[in-house]
């Protein structure tokens, strides 16, 4: 039976995890490699790290951080963040990513991810969509939430799917940063229409969050950044508890 | 000195990464006779099977690897790379190295009512269809990470180390002599892909 994953993200910027991180036993809290570690240790499934970086100049530290990343994570993770090119990730692989996740360039070209998949697999691709309810609606936003767009949450996923996407990272704009937890409803569609995995995001506040996610939303995973960050929710405990509720967990 | 054969296909530092912490002498090579003269050999990879066999094929891999399989050297697939060993793939129409009496297999999306979301990927427990050497001091609840579309089943009982079920059921590892195939990553599996991988350069 396969697990159900339990994936913290990191946001990085010159080379350094931002967003608060208060995470108790690390030496130096803005360090991805060291922050990435412990996850790994605790008992994470995989890691996402997102390049937050605005200029070039910070975007090559990424790539160098990324081969830091792999040569001292022995667990799978995805990096992301300002990928709009086959070009900008056959060096990301090649330093030792295993995923690479892409959202606003996806939607101002969907081509990309035939061409990404094509060259490095459906298995490495993950099509992220940041989406919240307008008049009822699931509405594609890119841009970090800022921008609508015309697609729709439901069609843009199945595309992404029929374009060669392995996996359908899913925040809820809506949801994010609430801590009222996963939007239940939208997860639980797109599992009934797709045949790849689904990752929740936004929304994660306690324990008891990640049952909805997985039973009622039947995610084949749950990503989440603050809670982990802040020790709100520890990994082992999360764990643990879910192997409580009879979900399948690592 | 253990070769990891380097074809082009995907992501193999993370290989001799944890090699490094076995304290295992390795070297990621795509010259043939640095994998002839090599103690043990590594062959990894994702992507596409076809692009796999013919990429061996052209850099001249492809013949030391059937010389060395057969001179008893010790030999780890690794996800594409123990599919490669198989006969054949539904993935492509060309013919696999053939090392061990197994079919690639496309997983089924529906069996019954129920949905198995295709790529498989996650962290499994395996089950074991015979002992290893492979598997000592392996704890109990090992689980390793999969990431895959196809799947390899054994024609022969007496080949397969290790079973999954999704769905339906397939064989996540093989063992024939000299040769060990494993679908899932036991770069990517943490301490359990340490173990298996420490067993692979201390025992087998």
């Amino acid at each position: 039976m396969l697990t159900k994953r339990i994936i913290p993200c990191l946001d990085i910027k010159d080379g350094r995890t931002v967003k608060g991180v208060n995470f108790v036993n690390i030496r130096d809290a803005g360090d991805p490699v060291e922050l990435g570690s412990a996850y790994a240790q605790q008992g994470a499934d995989e890691l996402v790290f997102l390049d937050i970086s605005a200029t070039n100049e910070e975007r090559k530290t990424f790539a160098s951080l990324v081969r830091d990343i792999a040569k001292h994570i022995n667990i799978p993770f995805t990096v992301g963040g300002g990928i709009s090119a086959v070009a900008d990730v056959a060096p990301l692989l090649e330093a030792g990513a295993d995923k690479v996740s892409v959202n606003s360039a996806a939607v101002r070209n969907p081509g990309l991810i035939d061409e990404l998949s094509k060259a490095f697999g459906a298995q490495c691709i993950v099509l992220a969509i940041d989406a919240r309810r307008v008049d009822d609606q699931w509405t594609v936003h890119t841009h970090g939430g800022k921008k609508a767009t015309e697609k729709k949450l439901f069609e843009w996923a199945k595309e992404g799917q029929d374009r060669g996407a392995g996996e359908i990272l899913f925040t809820s704009m809506d949801h994010d940063g609430t801590k009222s937890g996963f939007a239940i409803d939208p997860l639980a569609r797109l599992n009934a229409i797709l045949s790849i995995p689904v990752i929740a995001s936004g929304g994660a506040g306690n324990k008891e969050h990640f049952i909805g996610a997985f039973k009622e939303g039947k995610a084949d995973a749950a990503l989440a950044a603050s809670i982990f960050h802040f020790g709100e929710v520890k990994i082992p405990e999360l764990k643990s508890f879910l192997k409580q509720q009879a979900i399948h967990i690592r | 000195m253990i070769a990891i054969v380097d074809y082009q296909a995907g992501n193999i530092g993370s290989i001799q990464n944890m090699l490094k912490k076995l304290d295992a002498e390795s070297t990621i090579t795509s010259d043939p006779d640095v994998v002839r003269k090599a103690s043990k050999i590594i062959l990894p990879g994702v992507g596409a099977f076809d692009f796999g066999v013919s990429k061996l094929k052209s850099s001249g891999i492809t013949e030391v690897l059937h010389e060395r399989k057969t001179a008893g050297t010790p030999v780890l697939g690794i996800c594409l790379g123990a599919q490669l060993m198989c006969l054949d793939s539904q993935e492509g129409v060309l013919p696999g190295l053939g090392w061990v009496q197994a079919n690639v297999i496309k997983f089924p999306f529906h069996v019954g009512e129920r949905k198995f979301p295709v790529p498989h990927i996650g962290w499994d427990r395996v089950s074991p269809a015979k002992t290893s050497c492979l598997f000592d001091n392996m704890p109990d609840d090992a689980r390793f990470y999969f990431v895959h579309s196809f799947y390899i089943k054994c024609r022969r009982e007496s080949d397969r180390l290790v079973t999954n079920t999704y769905g339906i059921s397939f064989d996540s590892a093989f063992e024939v002599e000299n040769v060990v195939g494993v679908q899932f990553h036991p770069e990517k599996s943490h301490k359990f892909g340490f173990t298996l991988l420490k067993n692979f350069v201390d025992n087998f």
